[in-house]
């Protein structure tokens, strides 16, 4: 047998495992940026009075460490993973593969220098300026070539659901990163925005809040509907629903962009469509989460015994509390006193840590003994002991937001019989403080558990090896 | 509704944004309509990977049920709300007149509380405790951003408490103040004044008039460019020009910084500093308390 024919029959996992020990890495290095920018919240003076330090350019760094570091690694390596299994073939262009790992490490590493020296389009979630923008759309552009390729040389006749979810979020969050980083470059790294004003701002919320439904949504849930029913070794729950909640999600989400805008200059008629549908996303939203807890149903016990399959499934308790409030803060009225509050941090943060992260752990936890031939993580225990700390981490850290959001809220909103401010800005800033001091304890359980994760990582890689795993004979049935 | 140059747009939103919720209430419907067919194990009969599996259990009915609420409630929402282009809604609602409305009401409410206080003079209204209470709120909610909440101030930001008035602290002055806001200009004067011996000398004199540390040989020296150049402001004795806001040189209070190297600077490069105006903010009547409570820190 030649070396070829050997190749094209094992999965093509190098690439896998590259992104696989990466999203560890930057999780950790990710949140413990967060960890310092809280730090930064109740003790100003770790600003240290540089530029470089200052929580303007640290927060940035943080969110696109989590989302597009940590987040997006586990995507790659979770959709090259599924798609190749579920379609019982080797990746379309392993070549091109392996070129979206060194590309995409190449855009976090230009984010990791150019963010703290000031370069930013000043756009949330899209601050990278034009000529690492232009890397991540062709990065992105390979990275559809190679899941498409793959999924036209399947070798089962249906596409399974976790492929769709993956397929939008990779087509959409194309889409979205072109449209919304247009702009006109002025110098190497300056550049001004293709659209002005309020259109500018509307254009961005339409690209953050699907940043939210494609990125952080969509692909996560198709990281779900393949490690769930395969942890739990159960069918999963209702193939109608995973129709129906699919292209309720692809149809809504869309819309729900301009509640990021009540109030403000964009004009009222925008503001209720982007109302309405965030509050009819909300049903699709608890679809997914229903077809994956059901998936469990008949395997109830497992939950007592498995760690991993409770990172999964805490996971969608999380995403359903999240768009259950999410819709909630779009309706104009409560909108009008959790906007520009703590509450939005809270809220972003029960579905980043709640839902994003611990999906992405449990999927991590499955994945990397396989990929390295071990039978299971290095440490069970481990497991277990992590998954405690990051839940009261999350718990800590939304309760504690949730009370100072609110509060702040209230306290802007309080008007004395004279018509003057019940209270001083100032006040409220002071009245916020203790509950930074129980967010940073929340995000540093949260740290904490997650470099309990990256020493397991790193003692299973290293009792095993880099194994070929073979792609099974089709099976007629 | 002026935001469209022309009706397509609005058609089209029209279009795909209501489409997109009928089509989620067809597939709604449909799905579970459709009566699921099943194998023998309960499941679709595909198998990927080994042993993934679907069953097919049908729609959870208090889902769909949810799912229509949420339905019914936009297109309620839709036909009573601005939402669809240039259809304004039933309710002829929009945040404007929200706004117009909630603060036409405050105002009236506000109406008698302040209709006292208005007739009285800023003299007898800082005595008065509950006119103080106001005008402490109005200022720490408006003005400590600037000025501080003790109302000292701070570099560029003038202190209250003090004598000190840049445009004159008489009650009429501060009330306009207020309402007008300020805007203080002084130019850059080092290319009238010489060359950075003459500067030197002549920031000297300046600080030999409120008797602050200087070298009296250069301020000797520098009296001569002052009195042609700087006094048409500052006037010959330096006491300033509340005309033009043209600071006191003779207090030793020095708002932009204090010592020779400042004082240069500032020859140099001028200073343009302002106040912003207040009385779009607020009605002439807590204009007034407010005056009162700014003149009362200074003379009480």
């Amino acid at each position: 047998m030649n070396a070829k024919a050997n190749l094209s029959t094992i999965y093509d996992d190098g690439v896998i495992r590259q992104f696989s020990i990466m999203a560890v890495v930057w999780g950790v290095v990710g949140m413990l940026v967060g960890v310092v920018i809280a730090a930064q919240l109740v003790w100003p003076e770790l600003n240290l009075g540089l530029p470089w330090t200052s929580f303007g350019r640290l927060r940035p760094l943080h969110t696109n460490a989590v989302i597009f570091a940590f987040g997006g690694s586990a995507l790659f390596a979770s959709s090259y993973y599924v798609v190749q299994r579920t379609c019982q073939t080797r990746l379309f262009a392993g070549k091109l593969a392996s070129f979206t790992f060194w590309g995409w490490q190449a855009v976090i590493l230009a984010a990791a220098i150019s963010l703290p020296l000031g370069f930013t389009q000043a756009k949330e979630y899209a601050e990278l300026e034009w000529p690492i923008d232009i890397l991540i759309a062709i990065v992105w552009v390979s990275y559809a070539i190679v899941f498409f390729g793959t999924i036209a040389q399947r070798k089962i006749k249906h596409i399974y659901v976790a492929n769709w979810f993956y397929g939008a979020f990779i087509i959409t969050v194309a889409l979205l990163h072109i449209v919304n980083s247009a702009a006109i470059p002025a110098g190497f790294m300056k550049s001004y925005s293709a659209y002005a004003g309020v259109q500018d701002a509307m254009v961005q919320w339409w690209y953050g809040h699907n940043a939210v439904g494609f990125f952080l949504t969509a692909g996560f849930l198709g990281m779900m509907y393949y490690f769930v029913p395969k942890q739990a070794e159960r069918p999963v729950y209702s193939y109608s629903l995973s129709i129906v909640h699919f292209w309720a999600l692809i149809f809504t989400y869309m819309w729900a962009g301009p509640h990021h805008l009540h109030y403000t200059a964009l004009p009222d008629w925008v503001s209720s469509l982007g109302m309405v549908f965030s509050l009819i996303l909300f049903a699709p939203s608890w679809g997914g989460m229903i077809n994956g807890i059901m998936t469990l149903s008949g395997a109830w016990h497992k939950l007592r015994t498995d760690p991993i399959l409770r990172f999964l499934i805490v996971s969608l308790s999380f995403y359903g509390m999240s768009t259950f409030e999410g819709p909630m803060m779009s309706i104009k009225t409560v909108n009008a006193l959790s906007h520009y509050t703590d509450w939005t941090v809270g809220h972003v943060h029960s579905g980043a840590l709640g839902w994003v992260g611990l999906v992405s752990m449990g999927t991590l936890y499955f994945l990397v003994p396989r990929l390295f031939g071990q039978k299971q993580m290095y440490s069970m225990k481990a497991i277990e002991l992590h998954f405690w700390m990051a839940t009261v981490g999350i718990v800590l850290y939304i309760t504690a937001l949730w009370i100072s959001g609110v509060m702040e809220g209230l306290m802007w909103r309080a008007i004395n019989p004279d018509g003057t401010l019940a209270y001083t800005f100032i006040e409220s800033v002071k009245a916020k403080h203790p509950y930074y001091i129980i967010r940073l304890l929340g995000g540093l359980l949260y740290l904490s558990g997650m470099l309990v994760m990256l020493w397991n990582v790193i003692k299973t890689a290293r009792n095993g090896k880099a194994v070929n795993i073979l792609v099974p004979a089709v099976k007629a049935h | 509704m002026n935001d469209f140059i022309n009706d397509f747009w609005p058609i089209l939103i029209n279009v795909i944004s209501l489409g997109g919720i009928l089509g989620c209430a067809l597939l709604l419907w449909r799905t579970s309509k459709t009566k699921v067919t099943k194998s023998k194990d309960g499941t679709s009969g595909h198998v990927w990977d080994e042993d993934l599996k679907e069953m097919n259990n049908p729609l959870p009915l208090w889902w769909v049920r949810l799912f229509a609420i949420t339905i019914v409630f936009g297109l309620v929402y839709l036909s009573l709300y601005p939402g669809l282009g240039r259809y304004d809604g039933q309710l002829g609602w929009t945040k404007n007149k929200q706004y117009d409305k909630e603060i036409a009401e405050a105002n009236k409410a506000l109406e008698p509380i302040y209709a006292k206080y208005a007739a009285m003079s800023i003299e007898d209204l800082s005595k008065n405790e509950d006119a103080k209470g106001i005008g402490q709120r109005l200022f720490l909610n408006n003005c400590a951003q600037c000025h501080g909440s003790d109302a000292r101030g701070t570099r560029g930001f003038p202190n209250l408490t003090d004598q000190d008035w840049l445009y004159g602290g008489s009650p009429e002055k501060i009330k306009e103040t207020i309402n007008n806001g300020r805007m203080g200009v002084m130019p850059p004067m080092a290319a009238a004044v010489g060359n950075e011996e003459e500067i030197k000398n002549v920031a000297n004199y300046v600080l030999s008039l409120s008797n602050s540390q200087h070298d009296a040989k250069r301020a000797e020296l520098g009296k001569t460019k002052f009195t042609t150049i700087c006094a048409a402001c500052h006037g010959a004795d330096g006491k300033g020009n509340q005309l033009v806001g043209a600071p006191n040189l003779t207090d030793n209070i020095w708002l932009h910084g204090a010592g020779e190297a400042n004082i240069i600077k500032r020859i140099h490069e001028g200073k343009t500093n302002q106040m912003p105006s207040w009385q779009a903010k607020f009605t002439p009547e807590q204009i007034h308390v407010l005056t009162s409570y700014v003149w009362g820190m200074s003379n009480h």
